[in-house]
């Protein structure tokens, strides 16, 4: 049976890997390479480059990154952050990333979307989509489309998005709860059934792992095809190892 | 000198494949990644990767003249197709309303289907198959060596090959179906899955592959 995969997430910013990755017995905390190999030895199926490199200039170094990695590390990897051309998709997957996410282009060029799944193949294009509930309590959940780390709304129901990205060649969704990013509260669960039920293809749920719990419910209770985390891999608080074996234990396919 | 040629048609990242093979290389095995008849015509083995769409596939190898060279190599060397690689071997796939393949192999590559659903809970499978799913050995084929039964390999895709005769499965895998995921005859071995982004056991099969003599 298919495995759900866990996703380490790292944000790489001038070709170095930023918001202090915490491993004991790593000589460079700030090497990709370095780090993909460690989630990689842990048993990570698959790793996210998040590319949060603010001067255009300096963007090429993400392409070198890969590079390096993709020659050691062989298992999928993808990159996200500032896609913007088929060009820039063109010049990752020749670097060797599998698959490219992209978030702000889409929303403000969703044929842009349909463009890149047309030249390189759906199953390189994972879509982001930020999403904030903006029901009150009381009310039917509904929840939005952000951009700009949840500083821009857009008017865009994120359940409705998430079928037209798919529509337009989307491989794969990438939803981040921006109300539980970085909270360690668990993802929003029902924002991660909503759009995993309404779309063909595999759901990332992303924002808010606080604990191997979280992960069992995303994939449990959120429909979730994978789960993707950050900080609760980074600073040595679990293994990527002891979050699957966690999730097994309870009945989660995983790959061991 | 050993040549691995990779077959560079124009579809998809082959980068990573090349990659791979050059980790598992013997000292002296040249990987080339090539589109060059003759380059191909000269290797002592054969890559056929390949992502994407059947028929921009097969119009991407008749365009190149490869579509002949392929059918050339297949007969007399160790020869390795890899997911698209594997699906335009058979006769005939039912992507993009029916495309003609090269028939190196008999069978045929049907779509998973709008409603395939997990035997234990009924949910609604994803279309593609999309991650990490084991890969049954069905014989004991040199390349399975040192490779664990049921082992895990990565998959993406949406459509499945159903091989025209049972002899040639060599792997199945679990999705909503029993589908056909290795098929081997003689000095050819085709799988669905990507061994180059399959971590230890991909990278194993790979490197069983270029000490491969061809026999079954």
């Amino acid at each position: 049976m298919l495995a759900k995969r866990i996703i380490p997430c790292l944000d790489v910013d001038r070709g170095r890997v930023v918001k202090g990755v915490n491993f004991v017995e790593i000589r460079d905390a700030g090497d990709p390479v370095e780090i993909a190999q460690r989630y990689d030895a842990e048993g990570a199926d698959e790793i996210t480059f998040l590319d949060i490199t603010a001067s255009h200039d300096e963007r090429e170094t993400m392409v070198h990154v890969v590079e390096e990695v993709a020659s050691q590390v062989f298992i999928p990897l993808t990159v996200g952050g500032g896609i913007r051309r088929v060009e820039d998709i063109r010049r990752l997957l020749n670097a060797g990333a599998d698959k490219v996410s992209i978030n702000t282009a889409a929303v403000y060029n969703p044929e842009f979307v349909r463009e890149a799944a047309e030249r390189v193949g759906s199953q390189c294009i994972v879509v982001a989509i930020d999403a904030k509930r903006v029901s009150a309590p009381d009310e039917p959940p509904q929840w939005e489309i952000f951009t700009h780390g949840g500083r821009k709304h857009t008017g865009l129901d994120a359940v409705d998005w998430a079928r037209r990205m798919v529509a337009c060649g989307a491989g794969e969704i990438l939803l981040t709860s921006m109300d539980r990013d970085g909270t360690r509260q668990g993802f929003d669960i029902e924002l991660t059934r909503a759009v995993s039920d309404a779309v063909r293809v595999p759901v990332i749920a992303s924002g808010g792992v606080g604990t191997l719990q979280h992960l069992v419910d995303g994939v449990t209770l959120g429909h979730a095809d994978a789960v993707l985390a950050a900080s609760i891999f980074h600073f040595g608080q679990h293994t990527v190892g002891e979050a699957k074996h966690y999730m097994a234990e309870r009945g989660v396919e995983v790959r061991l | 000198m050993n040549t691995v040629a990779v077959v560079d048609y124009g579809m998809g990242n082959l980068r990573s494949v090349v990659k791979a093979l050059e980790h598992e290389a013997p000292s002296g095995t040249r990987v080339l990644l090539t589109e060059d008849a003759a380059t191909i015509g000269e290797a002592e083995r054969v890559v056929f990767p390949g992502q994407g769409a059947a028929r921009d596939c097969m119009a991407a190898l008749t365009a190149r003249g490869l579509d002949r060279v392929l059918k050339g190599v297949a007969l007399d060397r160790p020869f390795l197709g890899i997911c698209m690689g594997m699906q335009v071997l058979v006769d005939y796939s039912e992507e993009n309303g029916g495309t003609d393949c090269l028939g190196v192999l008999g069978g045929r590559v049907r779509f998973f289907g709008e409603d395939l659903r997990g035997p234990d809970d009924g949910l609604r499978l994803k279309i593609p198959h999309m991650g990490w799913n084991q890969v049954h050995q069905e014989t004991d084929h040199p390349l399975w060596r040192g490779i664990a039964q049921d082992s895990r390999f990565y998959f993406v895709h949406s459509y499945y090959l159903e091989a025209g005769d049972p002899a040639l499965v060599a792997a199945s895998t679990d999705y909503g179906i029993r589908f056909t995921s290795a098929i081997a005859r003689e000095n050819i071995f085709a799988i669905q899955c990507h061994p180059e982004k399959s971590a230890a056991p991909g990278l194993t099969l790979l490197r069983n592959f270029m000490r491969w003599d061809g026999k079954e």
